[in-house]
């Protein structure tokens, strides 16, 4: 646990209009198993993709085992004995195990491959990680947790200094995990050095060493994990001290009664979410808290219809509604931002017009079609009412910065009048001017006797839009909050799940 | 003035229509002007730019299909042999083998192989769009299988029938005008009605461009998909029956063989993407009348025969070369250099 095996310093690297990194060290010791930890954008991803080859840094260094190392790909980074297990099984489910165990460096006899001491020496190897499987069969055969686990045996049998995996227990089962942290603890005390990337706080405390948290591409700090509370976790994690929050004063939102309710969840479940119970009334800000992964964007998916229901009630009016597809959900009267604007929320190479009528049109049908002039007023109304910089009507929406990209989709859903406005991360990589002119309209929105659904990863926001929240942990609704009940001191124990 | 012709020259017809019309007037030097010559006899309008409309209306109806297809994001390569079982469901029913009870109806024959054509759309339309197989993999099933299945209709022979009433499709005149003419014309406006006055274009330039972001905004872009398949297996249908008109017989192992390149191609050279997204059908009108104007030269200008293929290949090359961003972009950075180089001598 004393030898340094990975040492990073002042690692930067920026892509065009991001600082994705500045100046951020990391050090892994070997026999070591270092939870890295930020949410989204924080720098994780790129920080491991330096490290892997995948992306080259600005400036910075990077030591192994003392020597100075210039990865360029992940082979090279591989050849120098870091290798990389991702959430996604990166291997060729159409081939044997022994095949995707030895890919790339077959063993061979006379210029043939060797296939009988390639499947002794992948049963030996998996035999290592206690798993006693067909080496001779499909890989798509067996459970994503025995495809992750030969993964890692792959990964461990090609260079054995530093295993990096990247949220590896997304898909797999309790157990499986459980299985999992055998196998990283029995790597642990062959002295090899384990970076672990994942969402999940439980596992965190339940495996990891030490703790490195990432903000905004910033290096927040190390922490050895027995001596950091959950609290203060979540509390570096979202950007804020515990104590720093503790005694200020919290703004008070007025909780108006007898609200009409136009939507209302009862129970309800969908793949990514369990027994959730919520009403939506109208001119009230919902807010959905918890960190990513927790199902609060899978809530909001739910209620337009983008993700189905497989239980419990979904009640408009007072009346179950079953809804087969968004247009259902549209002409309803929801309408959704998604998350990831670029592939969810804009049509790239069509105009700023035809993206904001779409929606308009698909509500209308498509036999009412809207005409060029009435499309183009519409489009004038909201780039005046939402301040659109563009120099036109006809200019292509990939041109427009992200925000006005993002007011461009607020736009599309605006003008269909919807009675339930869901915006899942509305200001994500916008500037701070147009974060505060959405923040400013979802309140007028909600003024104006509108439903709203506010998510977002910044706490501040959330206190500043909403009214009542409900809170999300691992797929489950933890915690309620109205009005006053907000503050952050609230909301982060509910989303740590207790003061511990 | 100079603004108005730097806009037309921005509009995607543009360089086609330039290219085509380039394509007559070098024809028409060479000939010394008979290319151009028309004549009249017995009423009917006879000469080269006649015989390019008319041979090219079979390619101008399956761009128009693969112009949507393609800006869906997917691709159609079985329409060559939806032509051909168009032509043999028509032939052997006007030929009495096949539904009898017709008594070789035309009117029957036509209304049956059309719908055919409905029917292989649809298939394609369904594995495309319910089962999401993928496009090239789906109707390559088809462009096998229907070939085979076009032979089964004619029993493996060559079918040949005698009926003047038929051969009108693609031989007749109207108004001193080729009758095919008239069918690309009256297909042509009813398929811009429908893209361009219902919200059908916008919802099939959303879906290719972005398939998840239209699914959001309300967009049944598996609908659209299904839709758009049929008109393409319609159009078809329409071209297998010209063709058949002209062969006055059904080939099944000829018809509109390779011409699923062909209409790619007129949808390519007519500067619609392929991958999706923005499309002009009438560039790709023009498109195909590029493709049919070259081999009509070819064989006008009495190159042999043999060599059609390479100069064919050799004019697609230049013309997509021409239409390439990235060839532009070196040809005009290789401009800026010899200027440079200029100033400094």
């Amino acid at each position: 646990m004393d030898q340094i095996l990975i040492e990073m310093q002042h690692i930067s690297k920026r892509f065009p209009g991001v600082r994705a990194l500045s100046d951020v060290p990391f050090t892994l010791h070997s026999g070591e198993i270092h939870a890295l930890l930020g949410e989204n954008g924080a720098g994780k991803s790129t920080l491991i993709k330096v490290l892997t080859g995948v992306e080259h840094r600005d400036e910075g260094t990077i030591l192994l085992e003392g020597n100075p190392i210039d990865p360029r790909t992940p082979q090279e980074a591989q050849n120098l004995g870091i290798s990389t297990v991702y959430q996604e099984v990166n291997l060729c489910p159409n081939l044997s195990v022994a095949e995707n165990i030895f890919i790339g460096r077959e063993m061979k006899k006379h210029g043939l491959i060797d296939w009988e001491r390639s499947y002794e020496k992948s049963g030996t190897l998996l035999n290592m990680f206690n798993l006693d499987i067909d080496v001779t069969q499909k890989l798509s055969l067996y459970s994503v947790a025995i495809q992750q686990m030969v993964a890692i045996a792959r990964a461990v049998d090609i260079s054995a200094k530093v295993l990096i995996l990247d949220e590896p227990t997304s898909s797999l089962s309790a157990l499986e995990v459980q299985e999992l942290f055998k196998i990283m603890r029995m790597l642990k005390d062959r002295g090899m050095g384990i970076i672990f990337v994942t969402h999940f706080l439980d596992q965190v405390y339940g495996i990891s060493d030490s703790i490195t948290v990432l903000r905004n591409g910033e290096y927040v700090g190390t922490y050895p994990t027995a001596s950091l509370s959950r609290i203060q976790l979540v509390g570096k994690m979202i950007g804020k001290e515990y104590s720093e929050i503790d005694g200020r004063p919290v703004q008070f939102q007025q909780q108006k009664k007898d609200r009409e309710i136009v939507l209302e969840l009862k129970d309800a479940s969908s793949d990514g979410i369990k027994g959730v119970s919520l009403s939506l009334q109208k001119g009230e800000v919902m807010g959905f808290g918890g960190l990513l992964g927790s199902g609060r964007s899978e809530t909001a998916r739910m209620l337009f219809a983008a993700d189905p229901l497989t239980g419990g009630k979904l009640e408009i009016g007072g009346k179950p509604v079953h809804m087969k597809q968004t247009l259902d959900a549209i002409r309803r009267g929801i309408a959704f931002c998604p998350e990831d604007r670029k592939s969810d929320g804009i049509v790239g190479d069509l105009s700023i017009r035809e993206n904001i009528i779409l929606a308009l049109q698909a509500k209308r049908g498509i036999c009412k079609s809207i005409s060029h002039a009435e499309a183009d007023a519409i489009a004038r109304e909201y780039i005046e009412r939402l301040q659109i910089k563009t120099p036109g009507t006809d200019q292509l929406i990939k041109n427009l910065s992200g925000g006005n990209q993002q007011k461009v989709i607020l736009a599309r859903w605006l003008a269909t009048n919807p009675s339930l406005l869901i915006l899942d991360e509305p200001t994500r990589g916008i500037d701070v001017g147009t974060k505060a002119e959405i923040q400013k309209m979802v309140i007028s929105l909600a003024d104006g006797g509108m439903a709203l659904v506010f998510i977002s990863s910044e706490i501040d926001e959330m206190l500043r839009c909403c009214n009542r929240m409900t809170i999300m942990r691992d797929k489950q609704q933890v915690g309620e909050l109205v009005g006053s009940e907000i503050t952050e001191a609230a909301i982060m124990e509910c989303i740590a799940g207790g003061l511990q | 003035m100079k603004s108005i012709v730097r806009k037309l020259t921005k509009t995607q017809i543009f360089w086609p229509l330039v290219i085509f019309l380039g394509i007559l007037a070098l024809n028409g030097l060479i000939s010394g002007g008979s290319f151009f010559r028309l004549q009249i006899v017995d009423g009917h309008l006879y000469g080269r730019i006649i015989d390019i409309f008319r041979n090219g209306s079979k390619l101008m109806l399956l761009a128009l299909g693969m112009t949507m297809v393609l800006a869906t994001g997917g691709t159609d390569i079985s329409v060559g042999s939806v032509m051909a079982i168009s032509g043999a469901v028509a032939c052997t029913i006007i030929e009495g083998s096949l539904f009898p009870f017709a008594n070789g109806s035309v009117v029957f024959a036509i209304a049956a192989a059309i719908f055919a054509g409905v029917l292989c759309g649809s298939w394609n339309g369904f594995l495309v769009s319910r089962i999401q197989m993928q496009p090239i993999v789906a109707t390559m099933i088809l462009l096998v299988a229907g070939r085979g299945i076009a032979q089964l209709i004619c029993k493996g022979r060559i079918v040949t029938i005698n009926s003047p009433p038929f051969y009108f499709i693609n031989g007749g005149y109207i108004l001193g005008l080729p009758f095919p003419v008239y069918i690309v014309v009256a297909l042509s406006l009813l398929v811009l009605l429908v893209v361009r006055k219902t919200a059908f274009g916008l919802y099939v330039e959303s879906v290719g461009c972005n398939g998840e972001a239209s699914r959001y905004s309300g967009i049944n872009s598996a609908r659209i998909k299904f839709f758009i398949y049929i008109l393409c297996g319609t159009l078809a249908a329409v071209a297998g029956l010209i063709e058949s008109a002209g062969i006055k017989g059904a080939d099944a192992n000829n018809a509109g063989l390779m011409i699923e390149l062909d209409a790619i191609l007129a949808v390519a050279i007519g500067g619609s993407s392929l991958s999706g997204g923005r499309f002009s059908l009438l560039s790709s009108l023009v498109g195909a009348l590029i493709i049919q104007s070259i081999t009509t030269s070819i064989l006008s200008l009495g190159i042999a025969p043999e060599v059609n293929l390479v100069v064919k290949a050799v004019v697609v090359i230049a013309i997509c070369l021409a239409q390439s961003p990235v060839f532009q972009q070196s040809i005009s950075a290789f401009r800026a250099k010899i200027k440079k180089q200029e100033v400094v001598a």
